[in-house]
């Protein structure tokens, strides 16, 4: 067990160093000098001011130098400086982060109460109306896009009931009613997707099982409908859905770049998106490093716990 | 690509009329064929109804149009749907059906373009990977682990920023983003089939590998690609409807159906329909091949065919 651990952990030493390197390449061949939107678009400077401003943010050095050095600043935990806000990127992501996770814990949240309970009962009654129903839902959840639901959203209970802000945020510590007003529509248009996949997924784990010949003994020998629900049939098909929920969840970090946009949530997703708009490379490469590393961390988890679930896979 | 599905049309050919007509009576039953797999799914059924109707607005919809697409009517912004236009005008004075039909284009555009980019790489990365297996599978893993670890609307706005702001771009990117999954999918089709008996009768008669992986390997991953492909392109319309309703890819004033729910979310209040119609579009194009592809692999999974046999 504790070799497969240690195994899964090392493993992500090469995927980040991979995803290091890809960030740091995109990021550098984005066009335009990052000179200028450290100076000011407007500012006028001399040549030679010009080099010495690329000097100090160390720009005058080689591709592969300026890799290590950002590099060995990432390792003591420093992620450089915003080049127009000239802020540490540490103090915006203790800003920032927060609003995001409670985002993505929030839309997790209510997507898979919903997913869970309505797809292990479409399975046990499979055909049922009920069933009809659950894949109805589903399937509008996959294709309808998040930014469509948002609009939906807003017109609803914005514009039409006027119960919701559409815009604003404010911190859960300062306000909690207005946080969760202002966080609501957001988490759910990020949480129906999530919710669809979570369901049609617990469905089919559970039509797996629900069929074995286990399932069949269990009922022969007498045991009542629910136990045979909670002692044989939810345990064993677990499994995918821890998989998958793990990776969904994840997954869900990177929709809130389109979601914080249309709520001016101040988070990761926007800031990001207004870097990149602004050529703020530190900015893109740092936060870019920070979510794949969030994602990582959670698919490495997610394989870690289902070894623990299935002692099958420890040996594998 | 083209090769490969030559060589898998004569390998089907051959296989229904000379093999097919000795071994069939006492072998297997033959694979039901799509179409007929298709026919008896409602909801599939329904999927492609639906394709088939889009494909068609795609194709024929600019000569329906009643006017241009970017034809303003100054007298007329932001009109609800009348007889005049059927679904009402956007804050240019532009008719919005019209966007819309012209907009169709793009969505089947970079659904075919991405998946077909996606496809061809991810099938020939996957066949290698599982085939082979050894330090190239390790190596081809990793770099999809890499890809995959980004968020995908991340990597394609970052992809699409620094290489160019074109609808071109934003099909390499969204291929890109959704490489890895075919990758996955015919990797493991292809590490089953290793182990087939067939496989190893035709390396020990000496046929090259490439030739194995064309003609033995690839066209037994063929039904779980399919079904992938389809919820694939749906992915990628939805993909690109999300970039450009942040404004990347498409170049307006050209229509695309992303682009047209971002122009009209600052007027939503006042012309709430100049959002409703394309959003409704994207989700109904993007419904229609996740029904066409639940369907499938519905029907092409011998064990839920099985399960629902059994029920019976």
């Amino acid at each position: 067990m504790l070799q497969f651990i240690l195994r899964r952990v090392l493993l992500l030493i090469p995927i980040l160093f991979g995803v290091s390197v890809i960030t740091f390449m995109l990021v550098r061949s984005l066009p335009g000098d990052p000179a200028t939107v450290a100076i000011g678009v407007d500012q006028r400077i001399t040549p030679e001011q010009r080099e010495l401003v690329r000097k100090s943010y160390g720009l005058d050095q080689s591709k592969p130098v300026q890799y290590v050095k950002w590099m060995q600043h990432v390792v003591t935990g420093d992620l450089g400086k915003s080049l127009r806000t000239k802020r540490p990127l540490t103090t915006e992501l203790k800003l920032r982060l927060p609003v995001t996770v409670e985002l993505t814990l929030l839309a997790g949240l209510l997507g898979i109460i919903p997913a869970l309970s309505v797809g292990v009962l479409a399975a046990i009654k499979r055909n049922s109306a009920a069933d009809y129903a659950a894949t109805v839902v589903t399937l509008l959840g996959i294709s309808a896009p998040s930014f469509l639901v948002a609009i939906l959203l807003i017109l609803l209970f914005s514009y039409h009931l006027k119960w919701l802000p559409p815009v604003g945020y404010e911190k859960f510590t300062v306000d909690p009613v207005k946080n969760l007003k202002g966080m609501i529509m957001p988490a759910i248009s990020l949480a129906l997707p999530f919710a669809a996949v979570m369901m049609r997924n617990t469905r089919s784990a559970v039509l797996e099982v629900i069929n074995q010949e286990y399932v069949r003994v269990a009922r022969a020998k007498g045991l009542s409908g629910s136990r045979v629900l909670t002692r044989h049939i939810l345990p064993n098909s677990a499994l995918p859905i821890i998989t998958i929920g793990g990776i969904q969840l994840a997954g869900l970090l990177g929709g809130t770049v389109i979601i914080e946009q249309i709520f001016g949530l101040p988070g990761l997703g926007r800031y990001i998106y207004d870097a990149i708009r602004n050529r703020d490379y530190p900015v893109v490469q740092g936060v870019t490093l920070v979510l794949a590393t969030i994602f990582v961390t959670v698919s490495m988890l997610v394989d870690i716990l289902y070894a623990v679930v299935d002692p099958r896979l420890r040996r594998a | 690509m083209a090769e490969v599905s030559i060589e898998r049309e004569s390998a089907e050919l051959g296989g229904s009329s000379a093999l097919g007509s000795r071994l069939h009576t006492v072998r297997m039953p033959s694979r039901p064929s799509m179409w007929a797999s298709v026919r008896r799914q409602p909801l599939a059924l329904t999927g492609l109804v639906i394709i088939i109707i889009f494909s068609l607005i795609a194709i024929f919809g600019r000569y329906l149009a009643p006017y241009g697409p970017t034809e303003q009517f100054s007298k007329h912004i932001l009109e609800a749907p009348s007889r005049q236009f059927l679904m009402g005008t956007d804050e240019f004075g532009r008719d919005i059906l019209t966007r819309m039909l012209y907009g169709s284009r793009v969505s089947f555009q970079v659904g075919f373009i991405s998946v077909g980019l996606a496809g061809s790489v991810g099938i020939v990365l996957g066949l290698i990977a599982g085939y082979l297996g050894g330090w190239v599978d390790n190596v081809l893993v990793l770099l999809m682990d890499v890809i995959w670890a980004f968020p995908a609307v991340l990597l394609a706005i970052v992809f699409i920023t620094t290489r160019g702001n074109n609808l071109t771009n934003a099909m390499i990117a969204i291929a890109i983003v959704y490489m890895p999954t075919f990758m996955r999918v015919v990797r493991g089709a292809t590490l089953a089939i290793r182990q087939t008996t067939y496989v190893e009768a035709a390396v020990a008669t000496g046929v090259s590998t490439p030739r194995i992986l064309a003609r033995h390997v690839f066209p037994n991953v063929t039904a779980p690609l399919i079904v992938h492909a389809s919820l694939n392109f749906a992915a990628a319309v939805l993909a690109e409807a999300s970039l450009s309703f942040l404004g990347l890819g498409n170049k307006p004033p050209n229509p695309s159906w992303g682009s047209m729910v971002a122009s009209s979310y600052g007027f939503l209040q006042q012309a709430p329909w100049a959002a409703i119609f394309p959003g409704t579009a994207i989700a109904l194009v993007v419904l229609g091949f996740n029904l066409l592809g639940d369907g499938l692999r519905d029907a092409l999974d011998p064990r839920l065919r099985n399960a629902a046999g059994a029920e019976k």
